[in-house]
This record gives structure tokens, C-alpha cells and sequence, in this order.
């Protein structure tokens, strides 16, 4: 992976640049000393790290103005962040960059339970928005794997998924509105407590363009109210073939789960030996959740028991109580962890089509072992967004280059069969370079010219998403 | 395959045999709609490929009158018509993933029927404009897509913009862009898909989309409340959405049919959690009044088209507007506007106003928490007053540089606002 070559220019006036911010930011929203910046080096992508100019960490909406636009006056890139857990990249700095963290926005800014909505500042976790509205009886739908850490600020950035999607739909599908800096420091809203966009619906595009168009400051997020139940099944099979097919037909049936989340032997052993969730030794699990009150629950898992029954599973176990639930959700839930003790890894996320995931498990075990390095594959089934986890030895940079290449050609695989290279991490540097397997250049310039109108100048964040040399001509001017 | 043949991987890529009748076949009815001959004939473009409407649209000398079947009303007035009724077909579906690809041109009839016989639906409930405009033809896909056509259940199941997973496109210059793709969670690139689902054609022509499907219910019902006030009412809906039932319908008559006012919640799902749920509804609205439970399918469903298409409006005089506002603020502003006549859905979010000819509602509600749209006006209204609701300077700005860039020769006329 490539990084433009920073600014030495910038370089050489940071210390200007550091005194003109703290000329017009209060004295500790400016870092600059390295032994602090270095906190900022890298996001959750940790293969890559470079120490930004100085990190700004302003408090209001106006702050974020004011560094904004004094930023621009002197053309220095800016690196939007929320709490830095981006799996791509995305909140990487360059040397010549400042990066703007809303970390210490964390206010609840207004609760209604009429209009069924929530206005928070962006520096607010996932979590501690459902938390926010939880006395009301309501919750925030979209909760990545990471929502106790991360920020709303990034769930925007990378309009971020979460394994209830299959059922409430993604960031971008519970975002009602939005306040936002552009790069020149102009402020603007977009959407509101209403639906749907009088014109043109900026906010739709601002939603996972990952800090390229705009630092979003506040966000008017939609509420629903928590379901009277909610319960798991666990159904074990003795091939993926055979998962895949059921996941096929439970769908077909018009059952819709608010889960179902795949995992496959290497990601089961692991789970088991680190969780203890019970889970049986089986080539393929399910975990499949429905929601209602006691008697829906019982009809739906009443109708995937039947179904999973037609794929001669190894295993049907309904859980009888709250305790049993979580055990069952515990050893997916763990399962990253439980990957990271028996080495390194690269989470992979791409998306394919459901009916696709026999054939392209077959093709992964292959590469796999072409490439020498163990896969393990979890996943949410029911929209078919899959994360391969690729084992490799952090202590050896041919291992870590094998990886990646295996990686890559999985991600090209899933777009060979009508799927796409990233379903909710997001672009950032990671996947840069593959972008032109998705999209053609005329594809990639409709989506640069946004940029252009957002950001003319191309600062903000701007060595991220479209490939190097295609975004050239644009970060030079 | 099909003429407009794609570079691989891009959008319906893994096509399997399987996935229902060949768009290029000539057998299949889809290959040649009766609405494109009849658009033909009357001189409008007609191309039969997406190579050839993008050829038509590099070589257009002027401005474009672009339409699918042309019965909502959003076309720009001049220009050369252009329709889509020849990119007609539906490309992919697959049941089994919940998804639907279609090219533009597909009436979204054919649509409906094609899905129920799975038992599967559109899930945001597209409205038929026809009986409220007074339009003929036949509606598309790619209308529905560029208007961001959505019904009741929008308030659930999410807008047209939630439903669409990718797209295809011509923009002004001609270029064929492909943006999304066909899967449910996609964040690669920028997200062209929703700046061009409700775009009104103003920043490309459409030539196929993919959509998430879902599963047809087993059942549905509705309650009725009576009698209550236009805030009781919007308290009433807000209760029942706030509730765990999954209301997936809210709407208000202040003068229903026999001109008393009625309240309308609907609920779906699989039969015993529809009479459970209603049971449990109607006791927990029981301070609104009681509630009486619909459960015939037929009357349910004309219930909720007659309030998805604005029913209450057809064949009266006045223009209409539609407002998209909080609904906490919905009252307040129907009380100032003085309609001739009201309707609102999304349990407020969304209020439909049959106003005297040639009003300046917007100058009469003054600030709205929201827009609105003029959605029915004679010329001379339209000539005065704005179809979309007027955005901040810096946001119009954003607006209109992207329109400059994606239509620098201004052919597809702005969006028809
Ligand atoms: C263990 C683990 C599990 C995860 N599980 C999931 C999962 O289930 N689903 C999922 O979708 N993701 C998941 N992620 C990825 C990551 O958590 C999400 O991408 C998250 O939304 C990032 O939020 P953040 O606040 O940390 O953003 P950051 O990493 O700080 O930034 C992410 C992107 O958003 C931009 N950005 C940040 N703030 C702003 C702002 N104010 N305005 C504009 N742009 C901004 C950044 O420039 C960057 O491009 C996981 C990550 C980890 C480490």
C-alpha cells in the first residue's frame, strides 16, 4: 500500500500552521507534541501507521468551523475521525495532514419520542445512543460488532452495518439528518426529523463517503421501538453446502429474521475453545434470531426448525432461556477475539449474492489452500456480507504480503459473482486499489466529480477511496 | 445476452439460468412492450438499448423530455420527449436473496404481479399518481426510482431510496455509470444510489435498477379510530408507532368517508401475531376511543391504496400539496394552512393538502420543520411557484454544481424543479 508523498512544504510550516490553530481553538483542543499525536497514528487497520502535523479535538460545531477553514486558507489535508476503529484505513493521517477528531462531541442534543428520533453530536458512541433512549423503551437499529467503541462520526463515514441489518437496514436507512462543515468552514444541514429530501438527497451521498466531502457534526438518527422478544436458534450442519441452502429456503419461506449469522469449522473450533458455547464440532452453524412476543417467536422458529429439518442437520437447538441465548451469541460474538488468539489476521468483507455462497465457499477453500494460509469464515448470511478471516504471521512480511494477495483475490472473487469488495468497512486505503475491479473509470469519475463539488481542492482526506492514480490530477491542483 | 452487453462483475454479474425469462428473448412480453410502439409512433425517442440511449443523449442538440410512462407529472414542460418504455424487463430475480433487478422501462405492474406470484412485494408500497394527476400511461420502475415513489409503509419498510441497491445510468454527457450493485449491504464507493433515487432525471437517465424485495404478508389488519381530533390523532399514531407491533400503516382522514374523521393503523404479519397484535394494539390506544378491527383482505387493501393514492383528492378542483414535515408539527401547520381538504400518512410525517388555486402555502405556513412539494398546479401556479421547496443558499449551491457537473449541457432539465 502507497501513500502520496506528504507535503514538505506543510511540513516545514507546521509550526505556523500549530499556532495559527491554537490562534483561533481553544489552548487544548491543539496536540502537536509527537509523544501525544502518536495516538492518532493508525485506526484499526494497524499494518499501516504514519503521526499526523497535529491532531484538533474541538468541542462545538463552530470549533470544527474554524479549523476547518483555517485549515483550507493554508491548504493543509484534513483527516476526519471519530474513535479511530476503522477496519480500512479510513482515519489513517498522512505526515502532512491534520487530523480533526469529534471524540469530545458527545452531547444528546434532543430525544422525541412523538417524532421517534434522536439528535446527537458525532462523537457519541453507537452504543451510548440506544443507551440515550433506552428508558423511553426505544433503541438505534445499526450496531456494528464494534459499537461500544465506535462513533456515530464513523458509522456515517462508512454508513456501517451490523448483524440486525438483514431486518432494520444499515446506517443510511436509519440517518435523518445531518450538520455538517464543509472543507471552506460553511456549515449546513441536510434532512431533519422529517423523511426524505426536498431535492437533490445530499445526505444519501455524504452517508459513506468516508470524510471525503464534509466533517459531519450532529445527526438526527431514527428511533424504533424494542421489540417484546427476542430468541435464537442454533442449527448445525455437516457440510456449508447445506447451510447455504437452508439460509436459501428460510428466506423463500417469507420468514424474515432480524439475524443469521454463518460460521464454518476453523471459526467454530476457535469460538469453542476460547467461548465455550457449546457449539457442536460440525462443518457449518447457523445462528438464526427472530423477534415478537412469545407465541411470534415460537410460530417462526416453529417454521425454520421445519425448513432446517429438509437439510439433514447435525444439530437443532432452540434456546429455552435468556441464559442459553446469550451463550449461543456469546461464541459469535467472540469470535474475532477467539480468531486473534491463534494468530494474526486480516478480516476480510466483502458481499456476495445469497445464492452464491456454496460456490464461493468451495472457491475459498481452494484458494486457501493454494496460498498456504488458513481461512476462516464468518459471517451474516442473510444478506451475504462475509468476513474471511485470513491467518498470517505479523513477525514475517512475506506472510502478511501472501495474506493480502489471498485477500485480494477473494474480494475479486465476490465481485466475479455479482457482489462487491467491501459490504460495510468501507473503502479507505485498504481496498483503494482494488476499486477499479468493481468500477469502471467512467464509474469512478461520476463518483470524483462529487468530491469536486464538495471539496474542490481535494483536502479532505484525500489519498483514501479512489485509487491513486485516478484521484492524481485532482489531489495535485 | 442482451445488446447493452456489460463489462463483467459489473451489477448483475452470476446471472444464474434459472433467473426467470430472458430479457433479450424475443418470446419473453417483456422484449416488446405495447407502451414503447405506441410512444414511437408518436414521434417520441424510443431507444431499445441502453448503447442507444446513450448515443441519443451524446448527440442530443437540445433539451430532453425524459419519461417512463409519464403519469407523475415531473417531466420537464419543453424538450424532446424521450421514453424509456423499450429498456423494458425485468433482468434478475432471485427470490431466494430477496432481490430484483429490472431495467427502467418495466411497468410496475408487470412488477407487482411477477413478485406477489412468489409472494414477495415491493416494500415500500409505490403510489399510482394517475388518479390524482388525471395522467394516463403506464407507470415504470425507473419513474418510482427517480421520484423516490413510496407509500404507508414507508414509515416501515423504509422509502424507494431504501430499497434500491444499485443502479445504471446515462448522465448528460452520455456516459453509462453503474453505481451500487445487487447486493443487500454495499459500501464501496461513494453512493450514487440514493443521490439519484429521487433526482427527477435531473442528473442521468435511469436504465436499470436493483431492488430488495421482501415477503408478502400471511395477513393484515387495520383499526379504526373515530372521531378524533387532527393532534389527538397524530398522538394516537405516535402511540401505535411507538408500540412493538410493527404498525406499518398510520394515516388520518379528518373527513372520511361519511364525513366523520377516522384514524387508520394497519398491521401485517403472519395470522396469529395479526389478531394478537391488533388485540393488544386497540387496548393500548383505549384512551383514543375503541377501535374497530378490519381483517376482510379485500377492504383492508383498498383501504390503503385509496390512501396511498390520495383517493380522498381525485376528481376534485385545487392544487395539491404534499408536505414531508416532523410529524409533532403536523397540526399546527394544517391549522394554518386552511385546506380544502387534508390527509395525512406516515403517522404525520407526511400531509397531503388540496388547496384553493394558485396559493402560496409556503408563504402562508411560513418556516416548515420539512418541505413541500407542489405535486398538482395549473401552468400559470407552476410558473410562479417552486415544485420543490426552496434549499439554503449553500446547499442549492452543492446542488447545483453537482447537476453543472453530471448535465453540463443542461439537457435533462434540472430535475423538474
Ligand atoms: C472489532 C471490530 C468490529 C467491527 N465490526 C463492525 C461491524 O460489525 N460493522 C461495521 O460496519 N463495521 C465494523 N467495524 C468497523 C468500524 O468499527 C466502523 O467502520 C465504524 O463505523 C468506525 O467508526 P469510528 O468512529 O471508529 O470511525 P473512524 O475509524 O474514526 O473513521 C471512519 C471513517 O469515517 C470518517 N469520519 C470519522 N468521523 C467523521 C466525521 N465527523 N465526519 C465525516 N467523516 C468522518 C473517517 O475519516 C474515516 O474515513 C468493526 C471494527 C472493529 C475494530
Amino acid at each position: 500500500m502507497e501513500m502520496p508523498r506528504p507535503d514538505g512544504g506543510l511540513i516545514a510550516r507546521r509550526d505556523r500552521i500549530v499556532a495559527a490553530l491554537r490562534a483561533v481553538l481553544p489552548a487544548d483542543a491543539v496536540i502537536d507534541d509527537p509523544a501525544e499525536t502518536r495516538a492518532y497514528e493508525c485506526d484499526g487497520l494497524t499494518a499501516y501507521r504514519c503521526a499526523p502535523l497535529a491532531v484538533v479535538l474541538p468541542r462545538s460545531t463552530a470549533e470544527v468551523a474554524a479549523a476547518l477553514a483555517l485549515c483550507h486558507a493554508e491548504g493543509v489535508p484534513v483527516v476526519p475521525r471519530g474513535t479511530g476503529t476503522s477496519l480500512a484505513g479510513g482515519a489513517l493521517p498522512t505526515a502532512d495532514s491534520v487530523v480533526l477528531g469529534v471524540g469530545r462531541m458527545t452531547a444528546v442534543l434532543e430525544i422525541d419520542t412523538v417524532d421517534r428520533i434522536v439528535r446527537v453530536e458525532t462523537g457519541r458512541t453507537n452504543l451510548a445512543v440506544s443507551a440515550a433512549v433506552e428508558e423511553a423503551g426505544f433503541f438505534y437499529a445499526p450496531d456494528p460488532s464494534s459499537q461500544l467503541a465506535c462513533a456515530i462520526a464513523g458509522n456515517i463515514g462508512m454508513n456501517s452495518g451490523g448483524a440486525h441489518c438483514l431486518k432494520y437496514g444499515v446506517t443510511t436507512n436509519n440517518l435523518l439528518g445531518l450538520t455538517m462543515v464543509l472543507m471552506d468552514g460553511t456549515v449546513i444541514e441536510l434532512g431533519g426529523a422529517h423523511f426524505d429530501a426536498a431535492g437533490l438527497d445530499l445526505m444519501g451521498v455524504v452517508c459513506g463517503s468516508e470524510g471525503q466531502l464534509g466533517v459531519v457534526t450532529e445527526a438526527v438518527l431514527r428511533i424504533l421501538p424494542r421489540p417484546e422478544g427476542a430468541r435464537p436458534v442454533l442449527i448445525a450442519f455437516a457440510s456449508p453446502e447445506a447451510a447455504g441452502a437452508c439460509v436459501a429456503d428460510i428466506i423463500r419461506a417469507g420468514v424474515l429474521p432480524v439475524a443469521i449469522e454463518f460460521m464454518d469449522r476453523p471459526c467454530i473450533r476457535a469460538c469453542e475453545a476460547h467461548a465455550r458455547a457449546g457449539y457442536p464440532d460440525c462443518e457449518a452453524l447457523l445462528i438464526v434470531e427472530v423477534e415478537g412476543d412469545e407465541a411470534e417467536i415460537a410460530h417462526q422458529l416453529g417454521l425454520i426448525e421445519r425448513i432446517a429439518r429438509r437439510h439433514a442437520p447435525v444439530l437443532v437447538r432452540e434456546s429455552a432461556s435468556a441464559e442459553e441465548s446469550a451463550r449461543i451469541w456469546l461464541g459469535r460474538k467472540s469470535a474475532f477475539g477467539a480468531m486473534g488468539r491463534i494468530g494474526d489476521y486480516i478480516c476480510l468483507d466483502g458481499t456476495i449474492p445469497v445464492s452464491e455462497l456454496p460456490r464461493v465457499l468451495a472457491a475459498i477453500a481452494a484458494l486457501s489452500a493454494r496460498y498456504g494460509h488458513s481461512v476462516a469464515n464468518v459471517f451474516h448470511a442473510g444478506d451475504g456480507n462475509m468476513h474471511p478471516l485470513i491467518l498470517f504471521d505479523a513477525n514475517d512480511p512475506a506472510s502478511l504480503a501472501g495474506a493480502e494477495a489471498l485477500g485480494a483475490e477473494i474480494l475479486r472473487l465476490c465481485v466475479a459473482v455479482g457482489g462487491c469488495l467491501t459490504g460495510e468497512h468501507g473503502v479507505g486505503v485498504e481496498k483503494r486499489d482494488l476499486m477499479a475491479v468493481q468500477f469502471s473509470p467512467d464509474d469512478l469519475e461520476a463518483q470524483m466529480r462529487v468530491k469536486d463539488v464538495f471539496d474542490p481542492r481535494w483536502l479532505l482526506n484525500p489519498a483514501k477511496v479512489f485509487p491513486l492514480a485516478a484521484s492524481e490530477g485532482r489531489r495535485a491542483a | 445476452m442482451p445488446p447493452d452487453a456489460r463489462a463483467p462483475g459489473r451489477f448483475a454479474a452470476g446471472r444464474p439460468a434459472s433467473a426467470g425469462p430472458d430479457p433479450g428473448d424475443p418470446g419473453s412480453p417483456a422484449a416488446t412492450p405495447p407502451p414503447a410502439a405506441a410512444a414511437e409512433a408518436a414521434g417520441a425517442l424510443c431507444p431499445a438499448s441502453e448503447v442507444e440511449l446513450a448515443e441519443l443523449v451524446a448527440a442530443a442538440a437540445g433539451p430532453l423530455r425524459v419519461i417512463g410512462g409519464g403519469t407523475r407529472g415531473m417531466a420537464p414542460a419543453a424538450g424532446r420527449t424521450l421514453t424509456t418504455a423499450a429498456l423494458a424487463g425485468v433482468v434478475l430475480y432471485e427470490p431466494a436473496a430477496l432481490t430484483l433487478v429490472v431495467r427502467a422501462g418495466t411497468p410496475v405492474g408487470e412488477v407487482e404481479r411477477r413478485l406477489a406470484a412468489e409472494g414477495q412485494r415491493l416494500p415500500f408500497e409505490p403510489m399510482d399518481h394517475r388518479g390524482l394527476l388525471g395522467t394516463r400511461g403506464t407507470p415504470t420502475m425507473g419513474g418510482v426510482a427517480a421520484a423516490n415513489v413510496s407509500g404507508p409503509r414507508r414509515i416501515l419498510a423504509g422509502a424507494a431510496r431504501d430499497a434500491m441497491l444499485g443502479v445504471r445510468f446515462v448522465d448528460g454527457n452520455g456516459r453509462v455509470i453503474a453505481n451500487g450493485g445487487r447486493v443487500m449491504k454495499n459500501v464501496t464507493g461513494y453512493d450514487l444510489v440514493r443521490l439519484v433515487a429521487g433526482s427527477r432525471g435531473g442528473l442521468g437517465i435511469l436504465t436499470e435498477i436493483a431492488f430488495k424485495v421482501l415477503p408478502a404478508p400471511e395477513t393484515q389488519a387495520v383499526l379504526r379510530l373515530a372521531g378524533l381530533d387532527d393532534t389527538r390523532a397524530v398522538a394516537a399514531m405516535a402511540a401505535a408507532l411507538a408500540s412493538p407491533w410493527e404498525v406499518s400503516g398510520a394515516a388520518h382522514l379528518p373527513a372520511g368517508r361519511d364525513g366523520g374523521a377516522v384514524t387508520l393503523l394497519r398491521l401485517e404479519g403472519f395470522a396469529g401475531a395479526v389478531a394478537g397484535r391488533a388485540g393488544r394494539l386497540a387496548a393500548a390506544l383505549a384512551g383514543f376511543g375503541r377501535a374497530e378491527v378490519e381483517s376482510d383482505p379485500a377492504r383492508v387493501a383498498a383501504t390503503w391504496a385509496a390512501v396511498r393514492d390520495v383517493a380522498a383528492f381525485h376528481g376534485r378542483e385545487g392544487d395539491v400539496w404534499r408536505l414531508s414535515v416532523r410529524p409533532s408539527a403536523a397540526a399546527a401547520l394544517v391549522a394554518r394552512a386552511e385546506a380544502a381538504g387534508t390527509l395525512y400518512d406516515w403517522g404525520g410525517g407526511l400531509v397531503w393538502l388540496l388547496m384553493p388555486e394558485g396559493t402560496d402555502l409556503r408563504a402562508r405556513l411560513g418556516p416548515v420543520p420539512g418541505h413541500a412539494t407542489l405535486v398538482r398546479a395549473a401552468a400559470a401556479t407552476r410558473a410562479r411557484l417552486a415544485t420543490l421547496h426552496p434549499e439554503p443558499p449553500a446547499v442549492a449551491a452543492l446542488a447545483a454544481g453537482l447537476r453543472a457537473r453530471f448535465d453540463p449541457r443542461a439537457i435533462l432539465g434540472g430535475g423538474g424543479s
